[in-house]
């Protein structure tokens, strides 16, 4: 069974049609890439995905259920996270408050034990400073728990951003241009960890991305998006040779 | 908080250095002010009437100050109708103080103690239900937009209340029992902080923080961001009705005129100094202001021009108010005394940083 279907989704602002009867399945455990020339959408449907825009037509069923017009923090509690396309942190707090604020589900107490401060209010906050803080470790970022996210470098920003989304538990992982300006290293670096991250928690990811490099090695299939339309989809190698692709993104050939 | 990182430690033992004078003065200063209360209630006269009065006044201020943080520095929403929810609960405890009749089974001092913070959550509450009602509707709007909004909500209450009957218009309300002392005042406003810091250092404080420092982030990480609006402009409503209501048994006497948008800015002014989302920050704020039109009182008319000086030159200097986001907590109270013994900060190895900072 898809984890995610989304049935001929579609949205205007006013007389733009931005995304125009898209589709997508994916399989658990997937990873596919989303890509286009700019302006073409990709970042709207992520919008939709997550709840942020409501879609004038089409069905968006995550995990067997309908969440068309559901709010984003009910689709991010059924499990869709994301990342941003200009990072969003919490920029005046610590990196480890970014984390855990994440964990709003996870905090096992009620009214009346926030207000005297009982036992199970100290317990759930340990545990959550304690899972806030492994999770940090996994992205080598806990040694800097302490510091203000804005003053961190871009490429750990990027990081801190992904490692805030996967406390959320999320099944699916929306990442929007995760190597957007890292050079070269880092976004080697940054494929590793998505290809572990993958593994290690059985994730299913979806991700835009403008580095070719990057997707061509990571992505098992590639969707390609122009004007809010998918003009291909395939592996790698097929988008690689579609001659509408390189169309889209090169010009017409001069005849 | 939970960690200390090497990072950023000089700085932060610059900071640390300074807030252990401050705290054990800030310490020094409240023992006193118990022991005063005390005695007080003891039936010593110590205090004179107009001390009392600024005491009073200043746990009040104190209310709502820490009150119209949680909403404004912590959640983030610019709110400038606070006197509006404080008219709210002044009226109706006034009200419900008045007509409550004397009941016969208990002496009238009794009823006192029974009836006072009865009738003061009532008006907490009316005032809360107030924060709702506005709340749901005019928190969809951000910035300068919900701050014109509240504004005209705390007038429209004015207006409101100096135009009904049973709030006799302009003359007021008279002859309200003086139920207001100096242990309800602190009583009150100990709970409140006691109450909002809770809140702020747990997941729905968190919730509220996220909410400030980015909304679509907060929604994209599963905060239900109009659930925490709306609750946090209720529970800041509550207080300051409760705030409310302790100022019209304090001053016997309430009239619109009280509650106008001055009050309001008053109270936005303790918040601003104090720093916005540093609650120890608005209660010291809190009591500075309330002090200092008294202290300047020798230089007559030139009160206020120095008074409002005193501002200007605060926010030229320290635009972020007095303590920006810091706290003075307990962790400053720890440092301070594992400084003073020495080397027990060396015999604790899981303080890799040197000592207790806090956020």
């Amino acid at each position: 069974m898809a984890l995610l279907k989304v049935e001929d989704i579609s949205i205007s602002f006013g007389g733009l049609r931005a995304v125009s009867g898209f589709n997508l399945e994916l399989k658990p455990g997937e990873l596919v890439g989303l890509i286009g020339p700019n302006g073409a959408g990709k970042t709207t449907v992520f919008n939709i995905l997550t709840g942020f825009y409501q879609p004038q037509e089409g069905r968006v069923i995550f995990d067997g259920k309908d969440i068309t017009g559901l709010g984003c923090h009910k689709i991010n509690r059924l499990g869709i996270g994301r990342t941003f396309q200009n990072i969003r942190l919490f920029n005046e707090l610590t990196v480890l408050d970014n984390v855990k604020i994440a964990y709003q589900y996870a905090g096992r107490y009620s009214w009346r034990h926030t207000i005297f401060r009982t036992g199970s209010y100290r317990r759930s906050e340990k545990e959550i400073a304690d899972w806030a803080l492994s999770r940090l470790e996994i992205f080598n970022l806990d040694g800097k728990a302490g510091e203000i996210a804005k003053n961190l470098p871009y490429g750990e920003q990027r990081r801190l951003e992904i490692a805030r989304a996967l406390a959320g538990r999320p099944k699916l992982l929306l990442l929007d241009e995760p190597a957007a300006g890292m050079n070269p290293q880092e976004t080697m670096e940054l494929l590793e960890l998505i290809k572990w991250l993958r593994k290690e928690f059985s994730l299913t990811i979806f991700l835009i991305e403008h580095d070719m490099s990057l997707v061509m090695k990571l992505c098992e299939r590639i969707l390609v998006l122009d004007y809010g339309m998918t003009i291909a989809e395939g592996s790698p190698e097929e988008i690689r040779n579609n001659p509408r692709v390189i169309e889209a993104y090169l010009g017409e050939e001069v005849s | 908080m939970e960690t200390q990182t090497t990072t950023g430690l000089e700085k932060a033992k610059a900071v640390e250095k300074w807030r252990t004078h401050l705290f054990p003065a800030g310490l020094a200063i409240l023992i006193l002010l118990n022991i005063l209360i005390f005695m007080e209630h003891l039936g010593f006269s110590i205090v004179s009437r107009y001390y009392k009065g600024i005491l009073i006044l200043a746990f009040i201020n104190i209310i709502l100050a820490v009150s119209l943080n949680l909403i404004n520095g912590i959640t983030g929403l610019f709110s400038i109708g606070h006197a509006g929810f404080m008219a709210v609960g002044a009226y109706v405890s006034a009200l419900l103080s008045l007509n409550m009749g004397r009941w016969e089974f208990v002496s009238p001092q009794v009823q006192a103690v029974i009836q006072f913070p009865l009738v003061l959550l009532a008006g907490g509450l009316a005032a809360a239900l107030a924060g709702l009602v506005i709340g749901i509707p005019t928190l969809r709007l951000r910035g300068d937009y919900l701050a014109i909004a509240t504004l005209g909500f705390g007038e429209i209450i004015r207006v409101v209340a100096l135009n009904l009957n049973i709030t006799r218009g302009a003359r007021g309300i008279a002859s309200i029992p003086n139920y207001t002392s100096l242990w309800w005042a602190q009583l009150f406003a100990v709970v409140t902080v006691v109450i909002i810091w809770n809140i702020v250092h747990s997941n729905h404080g968190r919730a509220m923080v996220a909410i400030r420092e980015d909304e679509i982030a907060a929604e994209a990480m599963g905060i239900n961001t109009t659930y925490y609006k709306v609750l946090s402009f209720t529970i800041g409503a509550f207080f300051a009705g409760v705030a409310g209501g302790l100022l019209a048994h304090h001053l016997t006497f309430i009239s619109p005129k009280a509650f106008d948008v001055l009050k309001s800015i008053e109270i936005l002014l303790m918040v601003v100094l104090g720093g916005l989302g540093s609650i120890t920050g608005s209660v010291i704020a809190a009591i500075v202001l309330t002090a200092l039109p008294e202290v300047l009182r020798f230089l007559q008319a030139y009160r206020m021009v120095i008074y409002a000086g005193t501002l200007v030159v605060l926010m030229i200097f320290r635009p972020q108010g007095l303590f920006g986001r810091a706290e003075v907590d307990l962790t400053v109270f720890k440092s301070f005394f594992r400084s003073r013994t020495g080397e027990e900060v060396t015999s604790r190895p899981e303080k890799r940083g040197g000592n207790g900072g806090s956020a």
